[in-house]
């Protein structure tokens, strides 16, 4: 890990985004989670010691136990001072609280029983998704409010207002940062799988033309997923097949947008660039995900992204309809039905899909109005055009509507 | 909206295994109402051979009641405005072509 030519200003970030969270989900699990500022406080101010100190002195030879050393420190001062607060100050007539003199333990173990604790406290079925997704990047990812606000596109304060709410949430509840008990998971892993998949799609389907937070978001949700099935607790059917999902996508991340960031569509894009590691990866954790009886949308939704790794297949678009069908009668959403009606299109003709996706009657939905103009290019150009130009009305991605722009043009060029 | 159920019927002689491509429009069909978020109820497929009918004075005959050579084969719930939409919605249901009929019928609410 050590790099002697990289300076502090390189390193501390990446070490932040690892170490951060592990180190305040140790430190909860001994506080307990109605102290998590606490915890945070003495991570970061471990932190800023280390860019004052390495700045100074170079980095250390082992900058992670660097670290732990001075956050185990910290934390034996900080309850020194409570205790001196406690005994000296507080009022005797007060009923003592507890106080744990026991030393914070960064043993391997306990970080990782710590962070998937701690997941499991950050994903409380009570928060919004949007709020609950806020919490997840700030506490298990160690996202800033400025870079959680990048990723949405949206204001500081809305996320600040957002991150409020949730986190007194985590505060009050009264979930414990320890060995996870079977009860806990059951109550609440369709809520942490959800979080996952949902942070992993915030960056798949951004809004943001930022690739890097998009990067970010993707190989976060695939560190956490990844958390998940290395224990065997949580080590799921469910978690294999969303974490088979998350491989096979991010397998095409590269490929999805050129160097200025504009999206490339799936037919366009260079196969050379997709990650065959990544793909081999999804088909293990495929694998592991049909060891059960059980199909989640998880398992549906990995299904056709891995019919999307294979681009020569020739039966491939039945078999997405046949994936499709089953995830539309599992839980409807507008996204899957404009999907669903896409692989239709793909098996039976334009002239079906477009009898189909008109009984949609989404009209509020940009991507209905450019699946449309899609299937109305072939015999329509005007009506294609005229979709096309619903679909830019409708949208509030730059990205996209460049994208749907570029379509338009090439009809243009076409009819001439 | 209102609820609908649709009753699908077949004939006793055909009862021939669908085909895969069959299965494949029947499927296609119920996945385009779902797609529509108008279906309620997935319904189940009701077997004709484990099937007894009970009537009066326990009297207990084998198989499904087909005094008009017709047995109920399934159902699915779904969910329109108005009861010709639902009729809409059955008149693309592959049935037909297996000498099949449905009978749609409004959900009365109990209180």
């Amino acid at each position: 890990m050590t790099d002697p030519a990289a300076s502090p200003r390189e390193l501390l970030p990446h070490l932040f985004r690892v170490e951060y969270t592990k180190m305040t989900a140790v430190l909860c699990r001994h506080f307990g989670l109605q102290h998590i500022e606490t915890a945070e406080d003495i991570a970061s101010e471990t932190f800023l010691k280390a860019m004052e100190s390495w700045g100074k002195k170079g980095i250390p030879e082992n900058p992670t136990a660097w670290l732990y050393t001075v956050a185990k420190n910290k934390t034996k001062d900080y309850l020194r001072r409570q205790a001196v607060f406690e005994t000296q100050i507080k009022d005797a007539v007060k009923p003592r609280e507890q106080l744990t003199f026991e030393e914070p333990d960064f043993t391997p173990q306990m970080i990782n029983d710590s962070q998937l604790a701690m997941i499991f406290a950050v994903c409380n079925p009570s928060n919004a998704p949007a709020a609950q997704i806020c919490l997840a990047l700030q506490v298990l990812c160690g996202f800033s409010v400025a870079e959680i606000a990048a990723a949405f596109l949206t204001k500081t304060e809305t996320i600040k207002k957002r991150l409020l709410r949730a986190r007194a949430n985590l505060r009050k509840d009264h979930f414990q940062v320890k060995q996870l008990e079977p009860a806990a998971i059951a109550e609440r892993l369709d809520t942490v799988l959800r979080t996952i998949y949902l942070l992993f799609n915030e960056g798949y389907f951004s809004v943001s033309g930022d690739q890097l937070i998009r990067k970010d978001l993707c190989s976060e949700a695939l560190r956490l997923g990844l958390i998940l099935t290395e224990n065997p607790l949580t080590n799921t059917t469910h978690a294999n097949a969303l974490l088979a999902l998350m491989c096979f996508q991010s397998s095409r991340l590269d490929a999805r947008a050129n160097e200025a960031g504009d999206t490339i569509l799936f037919e366009q894009q260079d196969k050379y660039l997709w990650s065959q590691e990544l793909i081999d990866k999804g088909n293990y954790y495929l694998v592991n995900a049909c060891t059960g009886d059980e199909v989640s949308k998880y398992h549906l939704e990995a299904g056709i992204a891995y019919w999307h790794t294979t681009p020569t297949d020739q039966h491939k678009w039945e078999h997405i309809l046949h994936l499709y069908n089953q995830l539309i009668l599992m839980e409807y959403s507008p996204v899957t039905a404009l999907n669903r009606t896409f692989a239709f299109a793909k098996v039976y003709g334009s002239e079906a899909g477009i009898k189909e996706a008109e009984k949609l009657q989404l009209h509020d939905n940009s991507y209905y109005h450019s699946l449309l103009a899609y299937l109305w290019a072939t015999t329509d150009i005007h009506k294609a055009i005229a979709s096309y130009q619903q679909a830019i009305r409708l949208t509030k991605s730059a990205a996209e509507k460049k994208t749907l722009l570029s379509a338009i043009q090439r009809l243009h060029e076409k009819r001439c | 909206m209102k609820e609908f159920v649709l009753i699908f019927r077949l004939s006793n002689q055909s009862q021939e295994k669908p085909s895969a491509e069959q299965m494949q429009e029947r499927m296609n069909w119920l996945a385009g109402i779902a797609a529509q978020n108008k279906l309620v109820d997935k319904g189940n497929t009701l077997s004709p051979v484990s099937a007894k009918t009970v009537r009066p004075d326990n009297v207990v005959t084998d198989g499904p009641y087909t005094e008009i050579k017709e047995f109920v084969s399934g159902y699915i719930i779904v969910k329109t405005d108005t009861i010709e939409e639902a009729v809409e919605m059955a008149k693309a249901n592959p049935i037909f072509k297996l000498g099949g009929n449905i009978e749609v019928r409004e959900i009365m609410k109990r209180d």
